[in-house]
């Protein structure tokens, strides 16, 4: 029963050289993710709403509906 | 023998600790007091050897240890493991079927809960608020769209203000 001798030593250092570039690797990925799939669409969602958008129109808008207490729809 | 008297009276464990009638005296030491034997991945080397009370033979396998191992053979070597230790560090660190046990438990207990939680539903609790009401609802998703409620990407920016309905 001549087994080899099992690595005693370097056990920490050689579990961090393959975790921590791991972990780099992972937040990058993940990091360009969310940018890519949620900040660059929402971005390009608002400049696309405020491209073309009239505040007054809507102000009157949301007037005629009667969601405001300050100014009344104008007919009344 | 006045002393005896007393003793007697205090009972039999007080006697050891208690005053002795001539000399000194060792105090008597609890077993959970003196160290144990256990098989821990953490701690390797335990405190005692498993195998207490030697038999005859492993009494001269330790006297055989004392000279050259090279003289020892495998199965000596391995009896002489076991007699300091209980598991090897394969064999305690092995793992087990509880985990099973636990996750059916766990789920048997959810089903439990889920069913006390229906019964509470239809016989303890009251109607729920009038805000509830599908006209009410209604109502208020209008009034939300009416407010532009989250024009860019939300609620209002899914429906189609020209021609009063979702947009496709």
């Amino acid at each position: 029963m001549s087994l080899p001798k099992p690595v005693m030593r370097g056990l920490l250092g050689k579990r961090l050289r393959f975790h921590i570039p791991l972990a780099f690797a992972f937040a990058l990925v993940a990091g360009g993710l969310i940018k890519y799939g949620v900040t660059e669409p929402r971005k390009r969602a608002y400049a696309e709403f405020y491209k073309n958008y009239d505040g007054v129109k809507e102000f009157n808008h949301m007037r005629e509906a009667g969601v405001f207490q300050s100014v009344r729809p104008s007919g009344e | 023998m006045l002393a005896t008297a007393a003793l007697r009276l205090l009972g039999r464990r007080a006697i050891s600790t208690a005053v002795c009638v001539r000399g000194g005296h060792v105090a008597k030491v609890d077993h959970y007091a003196l160290p144990v034997y256990f098989d821990k991945r953490e701690s390797p080397l335990p405190d005692i050897r498993y195998v207490q009370d030697l038999s005859s033979e492993q009494k001269s396998l330790k006297e055989k240890e004392k000279g050259s191992w090279a003289t020892l053979s495998d199965e000596e070597k391995i009896a002489l493991y076991r007699i300091s230790f209980k598991q090897s560090f394969a064999e305690m660190n092995e793992g087990s079927a509880q985990w099973k046990s636990i996750a059916a438990g766990m789920f048997l207990f959810f089903g439990l809960t889920g069913l006390v939680v229906l019964w509470q539903r239809k016989y303890v609790y009251g109607p729920v608020p009038y805000t509830f009401d599908q006209e009410y609802k209604e109502k208020e998703l209008q009034r939300m769209l009416d407010m532009r409620i989250n024009p860019v990407q939300g609620i209002s920016s899914n429906w189609d203000y020209e021609n009063k309905q979702w947009k496709k």
